[in-house]
């Protein structure tokens, strides 16, 4: 007896944490999002957004802290509830899984729920990552580019000016380090360990190398040539010591602390690195300067890759229109300006020379140009497929177990029978 | 009669682990994609794959070498410790909490731990011996490096199961080998390690069958790399099922590794039974 009545009180419990409209109206919508750093400025958007629609209310979630976990968790519950009533209406996504989660079948089509040119206040690789097969799947919502970070201080010191190209690179690390004599200051320090920064780390190298990972039919690297050249010029810079060798095993998190604590010269990392450059006990304050990645030749240019995340909206969601009008809001100026105050930047371009903001983070308007010429990773559903195939060999080249011939073929094998599986 | 009994036990059993462990198998069969809306019948597709997979190979001698290596060398200083911890007059309770801290640790904290002794430039490992080496980096040291991470996280296990075995023998046993004037190596070889056996062949088992689904290290250290060299089979399997929805070619490495562990528990039972018999 004790039992039924436990398992009825079970089973109320349960079906309470289904109800989403009780009878007085208002609708609960439930937002997934990963955690900000510092001052979250989540909860006060969300109020701003109910002020504004009275019948609605949002309970905001968040997500595990790594990426992993995030897509993990995405991946298991939209799947797991064949896309219906998964738990959450909208929901926060990094860049390259939008294509992914459309073709699955876990998005809801927005197209037609927005204005005509809602997407040209972002920037366009912000737009393009949002789109997928002629559709638009998710609003852009944040934004990082990958750039290159330079010691002002350092080149002013001996006369050298930001270098444009691979060979002043070169030449302003061997100046510089010759006239330091400081065997702790390090030259250029990039993404080497095999995850997914490797993959935007060649991708980079790709494109200033002149050609691309996937071609205009979706063939896997189509100019084999160029893209051994992208790999040998990775390695080359260890071999040339112009990097240290621990760079094969560096993420973002581990050369931005070299960097940041003045031990290397040159820094490829995101625009998010910058603030914490700025912060007031950083020894680096105010001696950084931010300039597009090196190009190989002076003719090809060398767009930096983007990541960030979009909004989508759950196809399981009971309450569509509320949950678009929440990510309507959300990717919207006034509330990517109230994003762009902390530690987030907006994908809306204008955000870059306004005032108020501008005045708060000086860098923004030297951003805005980097990330009108930044290009998104590949733009397809079978992106992770791609990424994970490609980092081992691509990590192969970085150390120089694999000649980069050899790593190009490999990665070509692996990644055609990855995308075999799908037709 | 006796079903009603063996009822719950063989449904439980069965629920908990026949029935997952057929699932992946019949799973491994099919190509399954479903962000693409791929569900068909691959046969042995994925295993022919398998075969001719340079990854798949790297991965399985990677899991190979990493067992053996870390197990062996777990083995050796686990019951080198035991023994010293034996021969301890004092401080053997906080020694033995000591010990135990580190085998309590969370496998990624573990992980985290390391990520900072073996940090390039500063780390304590390269401060301690004055070197600048890419320990994570470069290809001759990453797997050694996560290889030395398990035997520190892992060893005081090894320690305690010896250890407690230890206290277990009598006085009167080597009081009898001292009568017969046996030395302390004679002793160890003749009389402590016999005793032990059964002991370190549990332990082993346990030890090896956790090697060969090592995960947490690598997958937080290395990230598999660099080249692919200490992504052991079930980081490939959670990569392929996980990262990337192959859910019919991740099983099939699933499959791999599942035969491989219960291989391993085979050849073991059959040596403890016939330990049984002998005794």
């Amino acid at each position: 007896m004790r039992v039924i009545v436990l398992a009825v009180a079970v089973l109320a419990l349960f079906s309470g944490c289904g109800e989403r409209a009780p009878s007085d109206g208002i609708v609960t919508i439930v937002f997934k999002h990963a955690r900000m750093f510092g001052d979250d400025p989540v909860p006060r958007l969300v109020a701003a957004f109910e002020a504004r629609h009275p019948g609605v209310r949002v309970k905001t979630e968040a997500l595990g802290a790594s990426s992993d976990e995030q897509h993990q968790f995405f991946v298991i519950n939209l799947e797991g509830a064949g896309g219906r009533g998964a738990g959450f209406d909208v929901v926060m996504l990094d860049v390259i899984w939008v294509p992914e989660f459309a073709r699955a079948g876990w998005l809801l089509d927005l197209t037609d729920s927005l204005a005509p040119g809602e997407l040209s206040g972002h920037f366009p690789a912000a737009a393009e990552a949002a789109r997928w097969n002629g559709r638009v799947w998710a609003l852009p919502w944040n934004f990082n580019v990958g750039l290159l970070y330079y010691r002002a201080d350092l080149l002013a010191r001996h006369g050298l000016s930001p270098p444009r190209t691979d060979a002043e690179l070169a030449r302003a690390v061997l100046t510089i380090q010759a006239a330091e004599r400081d065997p702790k200051l390090e030259g250029y320090v990039w993404q080497g360990k095999q995850y997914e920064g490797l993959v935007c780390n060649a991708l980079e190298a790709l494109w200033a190398s002149g050609t691309t990972l996937l071609g205009p039919a979706g063939e896997v690297l189509p100019d084999a040539a160029r893209a051994e050249a992208a790999l040998a010029r990775l390695r080359g810079w260890i071999e040339a010591r112009l990097s240290p060798s621990w760079v094969s095993a560096a993420d973002e998190e581990l050369t931005r602390r070299a960097f940041g604590d003045g031990r290397a010269i040159f820094l490829r990392n995101w625009f998010y690195a910058m603030d914490l450059f700025e912060d007031p006990g950083s020894p680096v304050r105010g001696k950084v300067g931010v300039a597009p990645v090196p190009r190989v030749t002076d003719g090809v240019p060398a767009p930096g890759a983007t990541g960030g995340s979009l909004l989508g909206v759950s196809r399981g969601s009971r309450h569509p229109e509320a949950a678009v009008a929440l990510a309507r809001f959300l990717a919207g100026e006034d509330a990517q300006r109230v994003l762009a105050s902390g530690s987030v930047l907006p994908t809306r371009v204008s955000l870059y020379s306004d005032p108020a903001l501008v005045a708060k983070r000086p860098h923004m308007p030297a951003f805005r140009d980097l990330a009108m010429a930044a290009r998104p990773r590949p733009v397809t559903p079978a992106y992770l497929m791609l990424s994970t195939s490609l980092q081992p060999e691509v990590s192969a080249a970085v150390v120089g177990v694999k000649s980069p011939a050899r790593a190009v073929a490999a990665a070509r094998h692996q990644l055609e029978h990855a995308l075999s599986g799908l037709q | 009669m006796a079903v009603p009994f063996v009822a719950p036990a063989v449904l439980v059993l069965g629920a908990l682990t026949a029935g997952p462990a057929l699932w992946v198998f019949w799973l491994s069969l099919r190509e399954r994609l479903p962000v693409f809306g791929v569900d068909r019948f691959a046969g042995l597709g994925h295993y022919a794959f398998l075969v001719t997979d340079a990854r798949f190979w790297s991965a399985t001698r990677v899991t190979v070498v990493f067992t053996i290596a870390s197990v062996a060398l777990e083995l050796a200083l686990g019951l080198g410790l035991a023994l010293a911890l034996r021969g301890q007059r004092v401080g053997r309770r906080s020694a033995m909490s000591l010990l135990l801290l580190a085998w309590a640790l969370p496998g990624v904290v573990t992980a985290r731990v390391f990520e900072w002794l073996y940090y390039p430039a500063g780390g304590l490992v390269n401060v301690a011996l004055g070197a600048q080496l890419n320990w994570l980096g470069s290809p001759a040291l990453a797997l050694p490096a996560l290889i030395a991470a398990d035997v520190w996280r892992t060893m005081p296990f090894v320690a305690l199961f010896c250890y407690a075995r230890l206290l277990t023998i009598p006085p009167a046993v080597y009081e009898a080998a001292a009568v017969d004037g046996a030395s302390r190596l004679a002793t160890f070889r003749f009389v402590t390690l016999p005793l032990l056996g059964p002991v370190l062949l549990v332990t082993l088992l346990f030890r090896k069958l956790d090697a060969l689904r090592a995960f947490d290290l690598m997958f937080v250290l290395t990230g598999g790399g660099p080249a692919g060299m200490t992504e052991t089979l079930t980081v490939y399997a959670y990569r392929s099922l996980f990262q990337t929805l192959r859910l019919g070619f991740g099983s099939a490495i699933g499959v791999v590794v599942f035969v491989l562990v219960m291989l391993v528990a085979a050849a073991y039972l059959r040596v403890l039974r016939r330990q049984e018999a002998a005794a």
